[in-house]
């Protein structure tokens, strides 16, 4: 990556390289995307990779949370309840509290992230496994599958439906909170659109590829779902 | 289109000897409730007969079947499996001897119907080769195709193929003993009745010791070689062959439970042979008339059947067929209806109800007369089983 579009991205150098007359009005300028696109491709790369390593982290902490919930009932309501709190908290809040705990920079701003993605796949996932029907455990633990056996075997495929739409959830709203990252000193689109945001073609570049992200990500999620259900298209011919 | 298919099951769905079940002063309390679920059960299954748990709702017969594969912990006394106590037993790996289907089926949405069917084969560690052989063949015993039915899924059956597939799968592992929870009880009337007759017609082959849950009397009688009746409390009010509980009920509540037409429900029991059947003179064409009058005078019906060479009856001669000196071919009517030594009693009588004729011949397999039905035979066979009365009607026929 060239040393000039490493300067891009620090707030408030664009505005110097506004020369032609759509650009002096703040335009929607085609021929200023094209020249310029450079400069959001690192944030661009940044916020994939946070909201990756948020939602990956995320999906391991509440997936293993429903899974103990499920085994112990009476921890749904209790857990089910705290991540929906840490999701009540306004994210600018969270992550300027966080700052004099872990400082600025992505440690900060992935602990909010998966703190708010939690809520979503929790309770899907423990909504799904509650789902499975009775007479589906019921005949599982009849022939002789061991409580481990079943939730691998059959709960959890069954549940993947359920799981896959929570992730779908968690993957949207995080991605749109990565856009806030910045406040905690974490990269991302967010950066870009704030530095500039009276010029149509930056908020239309950035917002543009924050849209696009969260649409292929669901996509992916959406089709992963369908490879791993081929039973849930299944119906009598 | 089975036939190939019914010669190859006798061999290996049945390889493996089915065990003897023991209740023995089996109990379930449940903490905080004052009566048992299941109170002092003791009955013995033979290996290879049909125990049916019959009893309203709430009499626990269905955690008496669940006691067996420790679904359901026994609270005191002990269940035997072909002489092992179930409580010596880790529960996983007693279930996988113990075929289980139930009347919601609960076969896996996510998985094929082979794949349904491999489940516990695959938990025991069969290799795939054998898996896969196990399960056409058990595909076919239900009488399903295995080419069109293995790769589907549940829901791509119907519901009384899926019900099928559940018994299948309960059979995969050819256990020694099964357990059945109403498993025909979410069909409709007329398919029910075909899996029933199918499922003995099976049970026929490959002679399992199994556990049957109904609350249906009839059902009851129709599939268990012995019957235990549960009243609520989960007390056995009484362990008899289908037989014996409508003949002898033990209990007002048995006498009420089995229902008052437990006379009728006899007759589904019985067939034609098992009753005396009345004396009938019969002769052919062209014999005298002089030894008909005599045989006439001996027999319980009065009016004489012509019959054919082979014995086979044509119709009821009218008056005017045995005037002369010879019996002519004169008939009143044709000998309709005509049943079968093996008819089930209880169709013979309803042929007998429709056709308002007051005699049928009864013939052998070959078709030759052994003797005749009349409602007044059905009568006093009903009766005689309680007293057997000394008539050796069909003896006389005998050339």
């Amino acid at each position: 990556m060239s040393a000039l579009s490493l300067l891009a991205q620090v707030p408030g150098l664009n505005k110097e390289r506004k020369s032609s007359g759509c650009v002096q009005d703040n335009g929607f300028c085609p021929g200023w995307i094209v020249e310029n696109f450079d400069q959001y491709v690192e944030p661009f790369v940044e916020h994939v990779v946070l909201t990756v390593i948020a939602l990956s982290i995320g999906f391991a902490i509440a997936f293993a949370l429903a899974l103990f919930a499920h085994r112990q009932r009476w921890l749904v309501g209790p857990i089910g309840a705290g991540t929906n709190l840490l999701y009540t908290i306004p994210s600018i809040a969270a992550f300027l509290l966080l700052l004099p705990l872990t400082g600025r920079g992505n440690l900060t701003a992935l602990v909010v992230l998966v703190a708010y993605s939690l809520t979503f796949m929790f309770t899907n996932t423990v909504t799904g496994l509650a789902n499975v029907p009775r007479e589906v455990t019921d005949s599982a633990r009849g022939q002789g599958l061991t409580e481990n056996q079943m939730l691998w075997k059959v709960e959890v495929p069954l549940a993947v439906p359920e799981i896959f739409a929570g992730l779908r959830i968690a993957a949207t709203t995080t991605v749109g909170l990565v856009a806030l990252a910045f406040y905690a000193g974490a990269g991302g689109l967010g950066a870009e659109i704030l530095t500039d945001l009276y010029f149509k073609s930056n908020v239309v570049v950035a917002g543009g590829l924050c849209v696009l992200l969260a649409a292929a990500l669901d996509l992916v999620f959406l089709f992963s779902q369908r490879l791993l259900t081929p039973w849930a298209r299944a119906r009598a011919s | 289109m089975n036939s190939t298919a019914t010669a190859q099951q006798g061999e290996s769905a049945s390889a493996r000897e089915a065990a003897s079940l023991e209740f023995r002063d089996a109990t379930k309390r449940y903490p905080g409730q004052e009566s048992a679920a299941v109170d002092n059960l003791s009955l013995s299954v033979p290996a290879g007969e049909i125990c049916v748990l019959v009893g309203p709702s709430g009499c626990g017969k269905t955690t008496a079947m669940r006691m067996v594969n420790r679904m359901i912990d026994i609270t005191e006394g002990d269940i035997l499996v072909g002489g092992r106590s179930v409580k010596d037993r880790a529960p996983a790996e007693l279930r996988r001897e113990i075929g289980y289907a139930i009347q919601q089926i609960g076969l896996f949405p996510h998985l094929s119907i082979g794949d349904n069917i491999a489940t516990v084969p695959k938990l025991l560690g069969w290799d795939k080769e054998r898996i896969r052989a196990r399960v056409d063949e058990l595909i076919r015993l239900v009488s399903l195709d295995p080419e069109d039915t293995r790769d589907r899924y549940p829901a791509q059956l119907s519901g009384g193929q899926r019900q099928r597939i559940g018994v299948a799968r309960a059979l995969a592992a050819d256990p020694p003993l099964m357990l059945m929870d109403e498993p025909f009880g979410a069909i409709d009337p007329i398919n029910r009745e075909r899996l029933q007759n199918e499922f003995l017609r099976l049970q026929s082959e490959i002679r399992k010791t199994i556990v049957f849950v109904t609350h249906d009397i009839d059902e009851a009688i129709k599939m268990g070689d012995r019957i235990a009746v549960l009243q609520t409390g989960g007390i056995l009010a009484q362990f008899a062959p289908p037989d014996e509980l409508l003949m002898n009920p033990a209990s007002k509540f048995v006498e009420d439970f089995v229902g008052h037409d437990r006379a009728l429900k006899r007759l589904a029991l019985q067939r034609v042979r098992d009753i005396d059947l009345w004396t009938v003179p019969f002769v052919r064409k062209g014999e005298s008339t002089r030894s008909l009058r005599e045989k006439i005078s001996d027999c319980d019906v009065s009016i004489p059947l012509l019959v054919d060479e082979d014995h086979r009856p044509i119709g009821w001669l009218s008056d005017r067929a045995y005037a002369g000196e010879y019996v002519e071919d004169d008939l009143r009517s044709q000998a309709d209806p005509v049943v079968e030594l093996d008819d089930i009693l209880r169709d013979a009588l309803a042929d007998l109800l429709q056709v308002e004729t007051r005699y049928a011949p009864v013939v052998d397999a070959r078709g030759a007369l052994q003797g005749v039905l009349s409602i007044e035979a059905i009568s006093q066979g009903v009766h005689g089983a309680d007293a057997p009365a000394a008539r050796t009607g069909a003896a006389a026929l005998d050339p």
